[in-house]
């Protein structure tokens, strides 16, 4: 009898080696990144930016929990990362002025542990009332909570220390793995560690049976409930876990900065996690990493260079909703996916096109810009790239901006068009 | 007495410029189920608009002009910016207004520069108008409740009594069926998009000098148009109406009322120096809109008058 059903059937299973490579790997190599770092005798600015580069980096992926594996688009996300930090913060101080007692014994080294349980305390009691729904209610409900707290963080002087925040010394308390905590590149290994900690157990929980029931949830909530499951509890235990997660990040900052102010729950680092994640790409778990690698480079090195530098944030964030809805990491994993499949030899000119396209287009934008800002600033300071000086009276000016723009655009609809046809 | 008639008169006159600013969105979000974020940012370029065009020439001819760019500038947003989003789902465009909200307030602070400007009432309103209890009533407050109460009577009249706004209401709650039937939703939906952005303009213009014109404004204006739309629920203009009213109401209420929660809950114990008693009336009231955003999402999700949940 040959049972057509129990036909040999390729095993679609991963192999052990797959699952090493797809799972752990990524995660040793990050590892070792962060391990081979210091060895480079990296400068005090780099030891500076890459801790917060480490604490965006944890503080997006635990929004990625909820924007992209949970479906849920929250706009006060930085509630659960101040309200985290600001109950390490509160640890900080107890450490310091304890005389024995349990914080005597609590090394600093160990306050994103706080911050962790700060975030998740926070995120049962909040989300509560919000993970009822998704979508656009989430959505609200996430901005109404928002704006309460930030409120609430100038009110109560006791808890958020009112405008000038609350401050802490991270020199205290018994020291774990002889670091000091003092100087940045002690401040760095501790840093690292909680990243690998934090990325680690993030990569962990997309691969419980929680993890994998909030992407169900986000696709079809419905049908989730057919199986057994309750989606507003799915929700509710992820939203819980981002929250900690968060928190963690917060405690991570805490330590860092060795300071806190009520700004930390406001509206404007919300927003700002959520550009990190979506610019990283949402629907990869390495996107966000990507994202608050490049965000806050270009937070801390572009800001020096031209004061218009959110406003390029928001254009590089325009672009990425309209054309690239995968964001940069979609982008990388587009290109890296063609060697494997073969088609990178057609596809490459189109690419190199649409860069060049891009690339003029964006020149335009940049002298428009700068030119504008040294405009409206009225020092009589003038944008002067290559000795070439550029007002709006300079007739070069309009040219540059003119003939790049007019260009790029052009090539951008040409490739566009290629592709439409090659499709049809 | 003389507090609650200061009171009402200026909160039915907030409340008017609420519903101004969101009614646009009401429309926009009822048809589109898109949530402008950068609908506040609208009304700010209404504003700076009407600022600039009142230097070169007049408040009158801004009055009438900085609406229609800032529409058309909305109209071309739609076509060139939300449509292209439109495929990629509810949260692209959600997320394709918070950027334009970013953008345009990046550039209102380049090109205006980051203090607030000097946008004034016209000459010709700036004076008092009657006096009541001893205390002198602006013109310019009365002219803003004419202004929002003739654009109230206009809107009902296009939407209730035209050809167009009937088209308009039935594609609020039935766009495929308006479709079916030979009409051209897409430009509905932009025209729509564009008359949202114009009134929120409108409002700007109003608005601006009454209160202040700097770049915060879209900031702090844009949480609370939501709080009306959501309160007063999807799909209608009423509900919106209702909701600005009572929220530009509880807002200058509170803000008259001189007590602290010690004042209140006293006899609970609650002394005047503890940190929960010293907290105002007054200073919650910018808290006020955003509760009343959660509670309402909480317990009725509908909104006040809304046919359907968001």
């Amino acid at each position: 009898m040959n049972n057509p059903i129990a036909q040999s059937v390729a095993n679609l299973a991963p192999t052990g080696g797959q699952k090493f490579r797809q799972r752990v790997l990524p995660l040793i190599i990050l590892a070792i990144i962060v391990v081979a770092i210091p060895f480079f005798g990296p400068s005090r600015t780099v030891y500076a930016l890459l801790s917060v580069m480490g604490i965006n980096i944890v503080f997006a992926l635990s929004y990625n929990m909820l924007l992209g594996r949970g479906g849920l688009l929250s706009f006060g996300h930085a509630v659960y990362f101040g309200l985290g930090g600001y109950a390490a913060m509160h640890a900080m101080r107890a450490i310091e002025y304890a005389d024995g007692g349990f914080w005597a014994g609590f090394p600093v080294f160990g306050l994103p542990i706080i911050g962790f349980a700060g975030g998740a305390l926070a995120g049962a009691i909040i989300g509560w009332p919000s993970c009822r729904r998704a979508g656009t209610p989430f959505a609200m409900i996430s901005l109404g909570v928002a704006e309460l707290i930030a409120a609430a963080g100038f009110m109560f002087n006791s808890i958020f220390g009112g405008e000038e925040g609350i401050s802490g010394d991270r020199m205290n308390g018994p020291e774990l793995f002889g670091l000091s905590m003092g100087p940045v590149s002690d401040v760095y290994w501790f840093i690292a560690f909680w990243l690998v900690v934090g990325v680690g157990g993030m990569y962990a929980f997309t691969r419980t049976p929680l993890g994998k029931m909030s992407e169900a949830t986000r696709d079809n909530p419905e049908r989730v409930e057919f199986v057994g499951y309750d989606p507003q509890r799915v929700r509710y235990l992820v939203f819980i876990f981002a929250g900690a997660f968060a928190g963690m990040a917060g405690g991570m900052a805490a330590v860092y900065f060795e300071i806190f102010t009520p700004e930390a729950v406001s509206l404007l680092p919300s927003g700002f996690v959520l550009l990190m994640a979506y610019i990283g790409g949402i629907a990869y778990f390495a996107g966000p990493v990507i994202g608050a690698i490049v965000l806050t480079y270009m937070q801390s090195m572009l800001s020096d260079f031209t004061e218009a530098w959110l406003l390029y944030l928001g254009l590089l964030f325009m672009l990425i909703v309209m054309y690239a809805p995968r964001g940069l990491a979609g982008i990388i994993f587009g290109v890296t996916g063609s060697f494997s499949n073969g088609t990178f030899s057609e596809m490459i000119g189109k690419w190199l096109q649409q860069l060049a396209g891009a690339f003029l287009a964006f020149l335009g934008l940049i002298v428009l810009i700068e030119v504008s800002v040294n405009w409206s600033n009225g020092f009589g300071e003038v944008f002067e790239p290559f000795g070439l000086h550029l007002t709006f009276a300079n007739p070069l000016t309009w040219v540059l901006i003119v003939v790049p723009l007019a260009l790029g655009i052009l090539i951008l609809r040409r490739a566009n068009r290629e592709t439409e046809e090659v499709l049809a | 007495m003389e507090t609650i008639i200061f009171s009402l008169l200026n909160g039915v006159i907030y409340g008017l410029l609420l519903f101004m600013l969101s009614s646009g969105l009401t429309l926009i979000f009822s048809m589109m189920g898109v949530l402008n974020f950068a609908h506040a940012s609208f009304y700010m370029l209404g504003a700076y608009f009407a600022y600039t065009i009142s230097g070169v020439s007049s408040f009158w001819l801004a009055l009438i002009f900085a609406p229609i760019l800032v529409g058309l500038i909305g109209a071309a947003v739609e076509k060139w910016g939300l449509r292209t989003v439109h495929a990629n789902g509810h949260v692209a465009e959600l997320l394709f207004t918070f950027g334009l909200a970013y953008i345009i307030d990046e550039i209102v602070k380049i090109v205006y520069g980051r203090n607030a400007v000097d946008y004034r009432v016209p000459e010709l309103l700036d004076f008092p108008l009657f006096e009541l209890f001893g205390a002198q009533y602006p013109a310019y407050r009365i002219f803003i409740l004419f202004i929002s109460v003739g654009m109230l009577i206009a809107l009902w009249f296009i939407l209730n009594r035209t050809r167009a706004g009937l088209i308009i209401q039935a594609a609020l709650t039935h766009p495929h069926m308006v479709g079916s039937l030979g009409h051209n939703v897409p430009r509905i939906f932009m025209t729509v998009f564009g008359a949202g952005c114009a009134l929120a303009g409108l409002a700007g213009v109003i608005g601006g000098n009454y209160l202040v014109t700097d770049p915060a404004m879209a900031v702090q204006m844009g949480p609370i148009v939501f709080v009306v739309v959501v309160v007063g629920g999807l799909g209608s203009l009423a509900g919106a109406f209702l909701a600005a009213m009572i929220l530009g109401l509880l807002q200058t209420f509170a803000v008259a009322i001189d007590a602290t929660f010690a004042d209140i809950f006293g006899f609970l114990g609650l002394s005047q120096t503890s940190e929960v008693g010293s907290i105002t009336i007054a200073s919650l009231a910018p808290m006020l809109p955003f509760l009343m955003l959660v509670i309402v999402l909480m317990i009725r999700p509908r909104g006040l008058l809304g046919d359907r949940e968001l």
